[in-house]
């Protein structure tokens, strides 16, 4: 071939850079999205309840994902250690995909029940006060910062509009929801709140009753981590990808 | 392939104003990349130094420190020096004259200061080296149709009848960031008026299409367009042409063909699908050959002026760059392999990969172009002290090793110490007494990066005294004698 024809047309040499550059991202993201087995078919997965996607929010802010991963992989170690491999269809809602890529810190995919509140809420705040060999920055500005959820209802809006299904009235309950999960008493509202949000978990993170802090919005958010799936009913076999 | 060495010191009035600003930007962005940097480094080892302020914490830092060297240190650095070359190779003032650079250079200033005081703030996207929110990456993506409008107008009045193999490589790394750039940030905010807002990709889809972009923010930013500064500035420097023409055709178009493909390998044993993380492994390892054609091509232009390592301590700097990259790049195909990555992944090993391509490539490049720019750019005989330039090189030197070998040895003893079992079949170590174990290697690697800054402070004040004009006095490097003999004989 002539390569001289390339070298002496920029346009040409451009539009030959942006076939070849595009032909390999075609390949690995275009059946992604088109297959149906990318993900795959399980029960209880559903969208974060407006507590828990402003605890995500929180969680993304202050950059956890730089630390910890959320991604349990399928090995011997990994599975005794964190619990079951992740799967695809635990993150469908993630907007963003939050598996991150490093673990100076433990896994987080399936933290989800596995400490009290009061143990989060007292970790957060200074991580050495229960694990004295941590090297976790300190956040108890969380537990001293009214949660800002006036706009939550936008919040769900927009992620509808990416292609989370929340419903109008899940929409319309927003910011009420935020009040009733982040509750010490269940009152009827939670009922409501926990046919919308199936095992959400309800009660006061944080140990002040007295306000829905951003601690927690972010405590609310590492409980329900990985506990949505029902995998005594989960067969792998027929999800081979 | 003697175009670049070639090009008559014409009488064209080349646009140098805004390449002065990006030399300076590139210095000053760099000493404050690597500060940040020595600074999380050393919140990994004494967590007390997170201060217990939201704004200083690890977690908002690392981007500050990421976005801060690759971007704002490594952008600046291709900026300067592709609208440097791109003039020079085709001898042709710059397509929009002195407007469009002061443009390009407070317009890219714009993009580093707001992403930067966002991350700070607590304002990101949350994803790895994409994380500027909507609003920064609009109005970066308007910088960016203009770079890329001045760099292809220079070439299109160009005097030259070819255009040359460093802006080939320029070219394409124009156009595929630009793709990626597009690709993984397209977002919803949540209101035009607030910073926020809500990637359209999810999940697994969502994971592919970063990595796809974050893999390729290593391909095309970091290697296509530091390939573009090393066939430019090391025949250059080296005043010898490019070791091999054919190879540098055969090495482009394997190379950015090749790259696209690694991005799952950042994916191995996730959720995403097997095919796609065994495709990703393939093209990793097949990448192996265009990399090391290319660092072929760079360290055998020396063929005929190696005695010029010994006497020359900027071009020092640029070969020993592309041997970090050869080696960098054969440790990053060994790593994609999914056995590898098992142990691999997660831990520091994964750091110190990255800043053996970070500090011994792309710095160590970027130095030796920026020691070669700015005696040029401000009309001065030479640099201020030659043996100023070795200092950096021994100290930064020293500091990539510190900061590579902990970081091997953080990174594999942390992953045999996840997966060791006792006796008892029971997993032998719990996560925080792993953690424990890292501190005397993020004491040596924080130590290691100290090193690095050290260098990089040495050259700031060199270049200052350059750019004032003094020289310093000293002996001239030891000439080996038959070398000095045999280019008389030339």
């Amino acid at each position: 071939m002539r390569h001289e024809i390339l070298e002496k047309n920029v346009i040409l040499l451009s539009i030959c850079i942006l076939i070849t550059v595009s032909i390999g991202g075609l390949v690995q993201l275009v059946p992604l999205f088109a297959m149906e087995q990318t993900i795959e078919k399980v029960d209880g997965v559903r969208p974060y309840s407006p507590l828990e996607l402003a605890g995500r929010n929180i969680y993304v802010r202050e950059g956890c994902y730089t630390c910890h991963s959320q991604q349990v992989r399928p090995f011997r170690d990994e599975v005794e250690r964190y619990g079951h491999y992740s799967l695809a269809a635990e993150s469908m809602y993630d907007h963003p995909f939050q598996w991150g890529s490093k673990r100076s810190g433990p896994d987080l995919a399936r933290v989800g029940g596995k400490y009290s509140s009061e143990w989060h809420a007292a970790h957060l705040t200074n991580p050495r006060s229960v694990v004295p060999e941590s090297i976790m920055p300190p956040y108890g500005f969380l537990a001293r910062r009214d949660l800002n959820y006036a706009d939550i209802a936008d919040h769900l809006r927009t992620l509808r509009i990416v292609g989370v299904p929340y419903t109008d009235e899940q929409i319309a309950q927003a910011a009420a929801d935020v009040a009733t999960q982040a509750q010490v008493e269940p009152t009827d509202d939670t009922d409501a709140l926990l046919a919308r949000y199936p095992k959400a978990v309800v009660g006061d993170f944080d140990g002040n009753p007295e306000r829905v802090t951003e601690m927690d919005a972010l405590v609310a958010y590492l409980q329900m981590l990985g506990t949505l799936v029902d995998f005594t009913s989960y067969k792998p076999e027929l999800d081979y990808r | 392939m003697t175009a670049a060495a070639a090009v008559p010191p014409a009488a064209i009035a080349y646009e140098d104003d805004c390449i002065r600003k990006f030399t300076i930007a590139t210095v000053f962005w760099g000493v404050v990349g690597f500060l940040v940097g020595v600074i999380i480094a050393l919140q990994l080892a004494f967590p007390v130094l997170n201060l217990d302020l939201p704004w200083t914490t690890f977690g908002r830092l690392r981007p500050v420190h990421t976005s801060a060297v690759i971007f704002a240190f490594g952008g600046n650095a291709l900026f300067a020096t592709s609208l440097y070359c791109v003039q020079r190779t085709c001898r042709a003032r710059l397509f929009g004259g002195s407007g469009m650079g002061s443009f390009l250079f407070w317009g890219f200033q714009l993009v580093i200061v707001m992403a930067a005081s966002g991350y700070v703030l607590g304002i990101t996207q949350g994803k790895e080296y994409a994380e500027p929110e909507w609003y920064v990456d609009l109005w970066l993506t308007i910088v960016w149709v203009g770079y890329l409008i001045t760099f292809a107008g220079t070439i299109i009045k160009r005097k030259e009848p070819h255009i040359y193999v460093a802006n080939w490589f320029f070219l394409a790394f124009i156009l595929t960031i630009a793709v990626l750039h597009l690709g993984n940030n397209v977002t919803v905010p949540v209101s035009l008026f607030g910073t926020k807002s809500y990637i359209i990709w999810a999940g697994v889809q969502d994971a592919m299409t970063q990595w796809w972009y974050g893999h390729n923010a290593v391909g095309f930013f970091l290697t296509a367009g530091f390939l573009g500064m090393m066939y430019y500035f090391i025949p250059k420097q080296a005043e010898r042409p490019v070791y091999s023409y054919r190879l540098s055709i055969v090495h482009f178009w394997t190379l950015i063909f090749l790259y696209i493909w690694a991005g799952p390998h950042h994916l191995h044993y996730t959720a995403l699908p097997d095919w796609a993380q065994t495709l990703g492994m393939v093209f990793s390892i097949m990448l192996w050959m265009p990399s090391w054609g290319g660092m072929i091509n760079g360290i055998m232009t020396l063929s005929g002026a190696w005695d010029k390592l010994r006497t020359d301590p900027i071009l020092r700097f640029m070969v020993a760059s592309v041997a970090f990259y050869g080696m960098s790049t054969f440790e990053g195909p060994m790593m994609s392999i999914k056995a590898v990555n098992s142990l691999s992944h997660y831990t520091d090993w994964t750091i110190g990969h990255v800043h053996s391509g970070a500090l011994g490539w792309v710095a160590f490049v970027t130095f030796g172009c920026v020691y070669y720019l700015v005696p040029r750019l401000w009309n001065r005989q030479r640099l201020y002290s030659l043996r100023f330039v070795t200092y950096h090189f021994w100290v930064a030197t020293i500091g990539i090793v510190l900061y590579i070998t902990s970081m091997w040895i953080s990174g594999i003893m942390q992953g045999l110490m996840w997966r060791a079992y006792d006796s008892y079949g029971f997993l032998q170590y719990s996560f925080i007494e792993t953690v424990e174990a890292m501190h005397p290697y993020y004491v040596i690697r924080a130590g290691g990066g100290i090193l690095f800054l050290l260098g990089a402070l040495i050259m700031v004040y060199n270049l200052i005294k350059t750019i004032k004009g003094d020289i310093r006095s000293e002996t001239a490097f030891e000439q080996p004698v038959g070398a000095a003999a045999m280019r008389a004989g030339e």
